[in-house]
Order: structure tokens, then sequence, then C-alpha cells
């Protein structure tokens, strides 16, 4: 669906990407994953016809981007990060004006707008003006907008950024339900979780440069950080546990101190589920854990350490 | 459909946006078009209409006669800050980059705002001409002069809604709309809207003669009223023409030059 190679964008001096490649298949989610300013913005702005690209080759289902960006644009929905909703129009006017801009027949609009208004739950706010929609109600409505024309491709910059929890849930429901009816997705996000919970593969954007590529069961398994902080009655107990991980144990260390030891995890549940099996057989207990999952910053520290 | 179609249906459905949007804000949208006319109107015509009537620079007709196509064109330049605001919003709002990434005619959410400034200037136009009218102004009815006057009035009336759109267009925000809006206001005061030049100071008098308004005024007048058009008439045109061009390439600039901001 989406093939990048070579992509380049410089404001002024300052160079935003510097050399990205991307391939995309079709049908299925593909995150972006970065912290602010990595250049993930610009990415989707220059795949969604927005920006021009100051160098690299972009085709979009078939098409270069540099010579038919408008048979681009009748393929693509978007999503940005800044609410793109006519605040002074209702719901319904809102999409009502999409289909009218896509060239929807009477009819079938009416159908695909009451389908929508109603797969988003926003049947009963559809006759209130924008602006009174909350947060989570715009965003729904944003994406919405950008689904009436049955895009075969669809950007999500930050979908859910700033959203609370429960409408961040209901957005990721309804996301996966889009995958699953075969359309294309590249979305980005700050969050690991989010990448994790939706994408099929995650590329890692830095400083305009993929540091990583891959899907989130292997990406994870190459992020150190995650770990589980284990807490003993007793130094005895701990330097047992230390043998039995083979851990390096320091008797003078802070870890002998504070009773507390760190065992990495590769996969959350089941290996703390084989490293408390193996404390219960070493009869060892213990008196606390933590689990600490990896964050993006564990990601980041990782990677870019790792590119520099 | 053909390309054409596709671009007037484009067009079509966002002249109607804009519609949509002036009638849910009817108030803030009329009001500020008209106060200002309505305000020259009530003092020029009871405070300086004895004295410029008693001068005799008129040559004997009444001064509401003189003034009231000044004031159509004081509602044409005051009526343009609402599509710019207008113009502005869409361009600092989320709902711009929508557009730009749809496959639609690309200037259609700008022609939308120029036909939808027309149609509202016009409306407050017509007020004023009530007004006018309420207050002594009498036009000379002839169909053919008339329907003129009319063209050209409307002519005008797109050439600033397209300086409207561009100077909304190519600020960052509103305040950025008000600098410009506040140097076109000023101009009107510089011609011959609402007194003859006889008694201004040569170099002022010559720019009042010779800037974009006054043609287009004295032709309407001169249509209105029955007076002599002459070459004013293609001059008003040319006026008129020139600087819808302006506007349109100024604002299709903007609009363009937004990708790499």
């Amino acid at each position: 669906m989406i093939t990048v190679k070579g992509l380049r964008k410089a404001f002024k001096r300052q160079v935003i990407l510097d050399g990205i490649d991307l391939s995309v298949p079709a049908g299925s989610i593909f995150a972006l994953l970065g912290p602010n300013g990595a250049g993930k913005t610009t990415t989707v702005q220059i795949l969604s016809t927005l920006l021009r690209p100051d160098g690299g080759e972009v085709r979009i289902g078939g098409h270069d981007l540099k010579r038919e960006p408008d048979a681009i644009r009748a393929l693509i929905g978007v999503t940005g990060q800044f609410s793109a909703v006519d605040s002074v129009l209702t719901g319904e006017e809102n999409l009502m004006l999409m289909a009218k801009l896509r060239h929807l027949e009477r009819d079938e609009g009416r159908r695909r707008i009451a389908d929508l208004l109603h797969r988003f739950d926003l049947t009963e706010a559809a006759k209130k003006q924008a602006a009174s929609y909350s947060g989570g109600m715009r965003r729904k409505l944003d994406l919405a907008m950008s689904l009436i024309g049955n895009p075969q491709l669809i950007f999500l910059d930050e979908p859910t950024t700033g959203l609370d929890p429960r409408s961040r849930q209901m957005l990721w429901t309804s996301i996966r339900t889009l995958a699953d009816s075969g359309m294309t997705i590249l979305l980005t996000t700050q969050y690991l979780d989010e990448a994790d919970r939706l994408a099929d593969r995650v590329a890692v954007l830095d400083k305009g440069k993929l540091v990583v590529e891959g899907t989130p069961t292997e990406l994870k398994r190459r992020i150190p950080g995650g770990h589980v902080q284990l807490e003993f009655a007793d130094p005895t107990a701990l330097q047992k546990a230390a043998q039995l991980f083979g851990i390096a144990f320091n008797a003078t260390s802070e870890t002998a101190d504070s009773l507390k030891l760190k065992v990495a995890l590769t996969e959350t549940v089941a290996s703390l589920r084989a490293i408390l099996e193996r404390l219960d057989s070493a009869a060892i207990t213990i008196t606390g854990l933590a689990v600490q999952t990896p964050t993006l910053d564990d990601v980041f520290l990782a990677f870019t350490a790792q590119s520099n | 459909m053909t390309p054409v179609s596709h671009n007037m249906s484009n067009t079509s459905t966002m002249f109607r946006r804009v519609l949509k949007h002036m009638q849910r804000n009817f108030g803030v949208t009329i009001l500020p078009a008209l106060f200002t006319p309505i305000l020259m109107l009530l003092m020029m015509l009871n405070i300086f209409g004895g004295t410029i009537e008693q001068s005799g620079s008129l040559s004997g007709s009444s001064y509401i006669n003189y003034l009231t196509p000044g004031l159509i064109l004081i509602t044409a330049v005051y009526g343009i800050s609402g599509a710019a605001l207008r113009a502005n919003t869409d361009m600092t709002q989320g709902i711009i980059n929508r557009f730009r990434t749809m496959s639609i005619a690309r200037m259609s959410v700008l022609t939308g705002h120029v036909f939808g400034n027309v149609i509202i200037t016009l409306f407050s136009i017509s007020v004023i001409l009530v007004l006018a009218g309420l207050t002594g102004f009498r036009p000379a009815i002839r169909s053919d002069t008339l329907l003129a006057a009319t063209g050209l009035i409307a002519f005008m009336v797109f050439a600033l809604s397209w300086l409207a759109v561009a100077v909304g267009v190519s600020s960052k925000n509103a305040e950025g709309v008000n600098g410009y809006l506040y140097i076109i206001y000023t101009v009107p005061f510089l011609s011959t809207a609402f007194v003859p030049t006889d008694a201004m100071t040569p170099i002022l008098a010559w720019f009042a003669e010779n800037q974009p308004f006054s043609p287009i005024i004295d032709t309407i007048r001169a249509l209105l009223t029955g007076g002599e058009v002459g070459t004013r008439g293609l001059v008003a045109v040319g006026w008129c023409l020139a600087l819808t061009l302006i506007g349109y390439l100024w604002a299709r600039s903007a609009y363009n030059g937004l990708a790499d901001t």
C-alpha cells in the first residue's frame, strides 16, 4: 500500500526527516512510534499530500506522490492531531459536508452517515453543534469524517493523545474493527502500549531516522528495562534468589541493603509466572513484587544509544 | 462527473457551508457590517450635509443623493471583515488540512467564502439603500442604468471579497487580519465617497481622484442619479478587474504557500 524510500524533509536548516524507508502492506496496521519532535507528524503530513518532500520516493496505492497527489487523495482518509471538524456545524452536517465533497449519492450518503453516527455512538449528539462536543466525541466525529468515502488507507496522527481512558478504549476498538474490514492504517503514537495493542508492525522514529522496525513482540524482546522487582524478608533469601537467577550479587551493594532484586522479563505474564514457579520450587519466599513494564523511555534509551 | 461539474459541485458545497455559518452567527455577521454605514449615514447627513449643500459643490443636488453611493462602498469595505475572519478561522483550524487532503477542487473552500461574502454584502447594501431611501435618497429610475449600477456594485463586492479572503488566508491569526483591515478601512475616506474633491488640498485631491474606489463610486453615482458616466465607467470596471485579479492571485499563493510553513 505504501512504499517509501529515502524520504527527506528539512524546514529551513533543521533536518526533520533524514532518509526514511518504510513499507506498509495493504490491510495491516502500521505504527510509527516516537517522542515529540521525532518527525512522526511530518511523515504523516507528507504521505497525506499536505507537505512536499525534499527528497525520496513515495508510492501509495500504486501512485507516485509527486506526480499524482490527487489520485492519492481519493484513496486516503486523514485524522490529524488537531481536530479537523467544523465546530459551527452539527455532527451530522459535518458528515454531510464530507459526503457531498466526495460526491456520494444522496441516499448512499444518508445511509453511510446514519451508519457512522451509530458506529461511533454519536447518534444522540448528531444534531448538536460540534463546538459542544467533548474531546472524545470530537475525535470520533473526526474519524467518522475520514471514513465517509470508504478510504483504502487512513492516517491517524496520535489518535488518542489527550483522551480519557474510556474514550481511548473505544477508539482502539474502532480502529481494530476498521483493520479487520481490510483497511490499511498508518498511525503515530507516543505510547508503547497503544502500538502494542493495535499494530501489526511498529517502527521507532527518533531525530528523523528509523532506529528499529518489527512486530511489537520482536521489538519488546529487544527492549531491556522490562523487569520485576522482588522483595525479600532477609538477606539469605535475597542471596539464594540471586544465585537462582544467575544475577551477580554483591553483599555490600544497595540491592542488599534494600533487600530488593531486579529480574529481567522477556514477556510479562509468562516470564513472571516462570519466575514465581522457580522461586516456589526453590522454597524462597518473597514479601512483595512490583512489575515494571518497558516504557517508551526504555526503548529510546536502548535504541538511540545503539544508533549513536 | 466531468472535472468542471466536480469543481462546481465542490464550490457549491463550500458556498452552502459558508451560508450555514453566517446563518448560525447571523447577529455577529450582519451587525458589524451595518454599524459603520448607518453611523456614517446619520453623521454625515446631519453634521456635514447642510454645510456641503450650501457650499454649492454639489451643483444643486441633494447631499443624500451624493452620499448614498459612498455608503454603498463603505458597506462593501466594512463587510469584508466577516469574510476575512471566517477564512482566517478556517486556515488556523484543523479543518483546512482535511480539505487539503481530499480530492476536491483546491480553491473551492476559498471560492465558497467569496460567494458567501458577496451574498451577505449585497444584502447589507440593500438594507442601507432602504435606510437611505427613508432619509430622502431618490435614484433616477431607469432600467438600463439601474441594471448597470447593480452589475458594477456586484463586481466591486466580488473584487473586495477576493481581497478579504486573501487577507484571511495570509494572516497568521485574527490580529493579523485586523492589521490589514485597518489599512483597507482608511482608503474609502480618502476618496470621493463623502465629499467632492474641490475643497481638498491638491495632493489629497489628486489621490482621492485617482485611487481605485473613486472611479467606482463616481460611476455608481452617475448611474443612480442620472449623471454622465463617461470614460470613468471603463476605469471603474478596470479597477474591479484588477482588484479581483490581485485578490485572487494573492489568496491562491497564500493558500498554496501554507504547505511549507
